[in-house]
Order: C-alpha cells, then sequence, then structure tokens
C-alpha cells in the first residue's frame, strides 16, 4: 500500500513485521490486524497468553502538589482510591459530561500520576487538561512519544511475570511499579483490555523490542502468541470494555455509556457531575446495552436494533465472539429500561434477524478472579 | 478434486470447476486469507437461479462481511451443507472441502472471459 510510507510506526515495527503481521493503517498507525488468525490469538489469550504492541497508547504525567486534585476533578471516578502504587478506570468529562476520554490513572506517588489515554485522544485530552490545571499546582506533561507499551494478557502472563520481574507478581488488579529495565525507568501494571488477567509494560522504545523478546522465550513454554488489533477488539467486548470513538465519545455521557459505576458523586465536584447526577436520579433516555444474536450470523458497527418493529438505536460495537461462538454487539438504545433476556432483532443485510438483551460483560475472564 | 489448471478465476476471487454442463463453485486461496477466520456462511438455496456476477452468497469472518458473487449463471443444484457446520473448511481447505455450491450452467459462453491460474495469480499481484 503506497499510504503505509506516511503511517506512523511503533518501536516494535519491525519486530511485527518478522512475525508476519498482516499490518494496516489504524488511525495512522502501523499496526497489526492479525498474525496468524483472530480466532487462534482470542483464544491463546482466553486459555494462555498472547502480547500485543499496545506504543500508540499516550502517557500524560501529572506532577506536583495539585496532581490529585486535576484527576479528581476532570475525571468522574474516585482517585482516593488510587492509593501510591494503586490506579482507576475513570472518564475525563466536559461540561456537558461527554467522555472526553477513557482512562487509567495511576498514582506514583504522592503528588505524582501517570494516566493512561487513548491514542486517538492525546492530543485532545492533553489540551483539555492543561485548560483544566490552569489555576492548579500542578504541570501536565504528554511524554506519549517518549514510550512504548506492551500488553501481555492470559491466564499464563503471571507465570511469564514471575521470571520477568517477581516483584510485579504481588500486584493487585489495576496495581503498577516503577522498576528500571535494563537501566531504564519504565511501569508494569496489571491492567489490560481484554477480560484476562495480565500485565501491561510501558518502557522507553530503545528497549522494548528487547523486553519483547525476552517475553516470547520465557512465554515459549505456554505457546505465547503475537496479537493483533482483531483479537484485542473482539476480547475487548466479550470483557464489556468500551472503545472510545466507537461506544464513548464527546456527545454520550459515563451514565450513557453504562458506566455509572465509574462515577463517584460523594468525592464532590468535578466536571460535568450536576448532568451525570440529574441523569443518574432522573433517568436517560438513551443508554448503552449489550445484544447477543439467537440466530447465526455476525452483526456489525451501525447495525440497525429493533424492538416491536420499531427501531430503538443501532449498534456502535459488534463482531462475532469467539469464546461464546454467537455474534455480540452494544449499542444506544432509546429504550434504557430494557433487561436481560428481552427480544429485541437486528438487521442484518437487510434482514431481521433475532437477538436478546444480554447483560455486560459477556465473558468474565481470569481478570475476575484475581 | 480439481486441479489447479482445471479451474477458472474470476475478478472476484472465486473460482469455478466445470465439468460438463454441471461446475462446482469456491472462492479462492487468496480470498480466504484476505478474509481471515469464517464464521459463518451463508450459501444459496438449491434450485436457486443465479445471475453470473449478482452476489448469490456471504461469507462471514471475524473481521467483515464479504460478499460472493456467482462466478456462472444457472441453477444450483447442491449446496456444501459442512460449511454450516464447519465455516473454517473455507480457509483450511478452499478449493476442496471448502466448495460452495455447484450449478448447472445456464450458458457456456459466459465461462470464456474468466481467467485461468497464471493469469488469476497476474490479476491478484497487481491489484495488491
Amino acid at each position: 500500500m503506497s499510504t503505509a510510507q506516511t503511517l506512523k510506526k511503533t518501536a516494535l515495527n519491525k519486530t511485527l513485521k518478522k512475525h508476519k503481521g498482516k499490518l494496516v493503517d489504524f488511525h495512522g498507525w502501523e499496526l497489526p490486524i492479525q498474525f496468524e488468525g483472530i480466532l487462534k490469538e482470542h483464544a491463546a489469550v482466553r486459555n494462555s497468553v498472547g502480547i500485543f504492541d499496545v506504543s500508540h497508547m499516550g502517557q500524560i504525567f501529572f506532577n506536583g502538589p495539585d496532581a490529585f486534585k486535576l484527576i479528581q476533578k476532570s475525571t468522574t471516578n474516585d482517585f482516593r482510591l488510587a492509593t501510591i502504587g494503586r490506579g482507576v478506570y475513570s472518564h475525563i468529562t466536559n461540561e456537558e459530561a461527554g467522555i472526553v476520554d477513557d482512562i487509567i490513572g495511576f498514582c506514583l506517588a504522592l503528588n505524582r500520576y501517570i494516566v493512561i489515554v487513548n491514542a486517538t485522544t492525546i492530543e485532545k485530552d492533553y489540551e483539555w487538561l492543561k485548560k483544566k490545571a490552569l489555576k492548579m499546582n500542578v504541570e501536565v506533561v504528554d511524554r506519549s512519544s517518549e514510550f512504548s507499551m506492551i500488553a501481555l494478557q492470559g491466564p499464563k502472563a503471571i507465570d511469564i511475570m514471575e521470571k520477568f520481574a517477581p516483584e510485579a507478581n504481588n500486584l493487585l488488579r489495576f496495581g503498577i511499579i516503577e522498576k528500571k529495565i535494563l537501566d531504564k525507568d519504565c511501569f508494569i501494571s496489571r491492567t489490560g483490555y481484554t477480560g484476562e488477567d495480565g500485565f501491561e509494560i510501558t518502557a522507553p522504545h530503545e528497549i522494548i523490542t528487547d523486553i519483547w523478546q525476552q517475553f516470547m522465550e520465557l512465554g515459549s513454554p505456554y505457546d505465547i502468541t503475537p496479537c493483533g488489533l482483531g483479537a484485542r477488539d473482539t476480547l475487548r467486548l466479550e470483557a464489556g470494555y468500551l472503545l472510545y470513538g466507537q461506544d464513548a465519545d464527546d456527545d454520550n455521557t459515563t451514565i450513557a455509556a453504562n458506566c455509572a459505576w465509574a462515577v463517584c458523586f460523594e468525592k464532590g465536584e468535578f466536571t460535568g457531575r450536576d448532568i451525570l447526577l440529574k441523569q443518574k436520579q432522573e433517568g436517560i433516555k438513551r443508554k448503552l446495552k449489550g445484544i447477543i444474536l439467537e440466530e447465526r450470523g455476525v452483526p456489525r458497527p451501525g447495525c440497525k436494533v429493533f424492538k416491536d418493529g420499531k427501531e430503538i438505536g443501532k449498534l456502535t460495537s459488534a463482531t462475532y465472539s469467539p469464546t461464546l461462538k454467537k455474534g455480540i454487539g452494544v449499542g444506544y438504545l432509546n429504550m434504557p429500561k430494557l433487561k436481560s433476556g428481552e427480544e429485541i432483532e437486528i438487521e442484518l443485510h437487510s434482514k431481521l434477524v433475532k437477538a436478546k438483551i444480554s447483560k455486560l460483560p459477556f465473558y468474565r475472564g481470569s481478570a475476575y478472579k484475581i | 478434486m480439481p486441479k489447479q489448471e482445471e479451474i477458472k478465476y474470476t475478478k472476484t476471487h472465486e473460482w469455478i470447476f466445470v465439468e460438463g454442463a454441471n461446475a462446482t463453485i469456491g472462492i479462492s486461496e487468496h480470498a480466504q486469507g484476505e478474509m481471515g477466520d469464517v464464521v459463518f456462511v451463508e450459501l444459496p438455496k438449491i434450485d436457486q437461479k443465479i445471475e453470473k456476477e449478482k452476489p448469490c452468497a456471504v461469507v462471514e469472518s471475524v473481521k467483515s462481511a464479504f460478499d460472493i458473487y456467482a462466478a456462472a449463471s444457472g441453477d444450483v443444484t447442491a449446496i456444501n451443507d459442512k460449511l454450516n457446520g464447519d465455516p473454517a473448511l473455507i480457509n483450511t481447505s478452499p478449493l476442496e472441502d471448502g466448495w460452495m455450491y455447484k450449478i448447472k450452467l445456464g450458458n457456456q459462453d459466459e465461462l470464456k472471459d474468466l481467467m485461468d491460474f497464471a493469469a488469476y495469480q497476474e490479476f491478484v499481484k497487481q491489484s495488491v
């Protein structure tokens, strides 16, 4: 493809090519959609361990006496839970309570946080957070261009980590440690986007290929499998995780995105709080719901959803679930009170196919057993 | 089992193996590789009349849905039921166990503009 020359390459680009990754344009990044196949990669993560290049993700640091105040007031969740060495999933909100981004913020030390942000929103988040920090005593630093990132995901990830960095094995879910690897400052967190136990390793570009290689060697007894964006998407959708830009955006709130659990009203003022509180108390017109097909077929983003012959919304994410062997999806439906099990229909190739509202997540992997 | 040199290809990546008045149709090795893991196949119905270059089947992979176009016009005489239970046969054996349907040919003249294997390979190389 002639456009490939203009795509941004991660520091692992050569490694991805060596593993015969099928590289595609992912929001301006040259990244693999798959290696040997999405189903094989998906199964590897569910049953053993997979390795992903997620270097496109961003890292924004908050440094200073008001670091806590900034993260607590500009996002929905409660960062009192993020004690030193712990992280919290949260949403950065705009004045209308729309989701600027979904993030994980970690407290590294007193007055020092690292915020992992989505690739497509790095600049937007940075500008927004800087604005929020204007009258605070805190420095907001975008260091995304300094770091690469590997996700090691699956029930066997811990067996690899035991040999790579034994101290990381003591981490709880959403825990983080700072660690020198090959004499460079790196971060290891017990997080991921697959629903399985696993780790995300943030490290400078110059050592990331070495780290990948070490994981491949330590992981060979477990058939460690390089995984692409295709498997990342099927894994995260089964696990009920939002994809920013598809399932969450500036125009939808955290309550609408079915993430009320990530909103803490008790913590006091934060951007968008009043609107979210009103939505919680008075209800909302549209809400993100899970659907599962009762018949054969594969739903796709954009498919229309019907209830009793009336269109009630569209799917924002949808695919074949390799674990459930059924079509699954999520979308904003204008019947927010539909209960799981209620019958609906999905339009596939101009035909209506039977489906049901499903609880989320669709599948609970080893991440829930830590 | 058809030999590679006995098979003709369409520009939309279907193959057709003609035996007298009848033909077997599937998708090419190249096409299955591009589609990725196939998880669902919607086949035409027996006795259905299909028309050359019109969509007559759908192959769904994890990634996307792909229309399969009729390689030639005719009446469907058989479909590969095994694909309903094991759609991955399209990936593992696109030219043999992964065949899709058979037809009684409506018009032999339509076969003239199809490509042989060498021409198809060249076509694939140029379209990448």
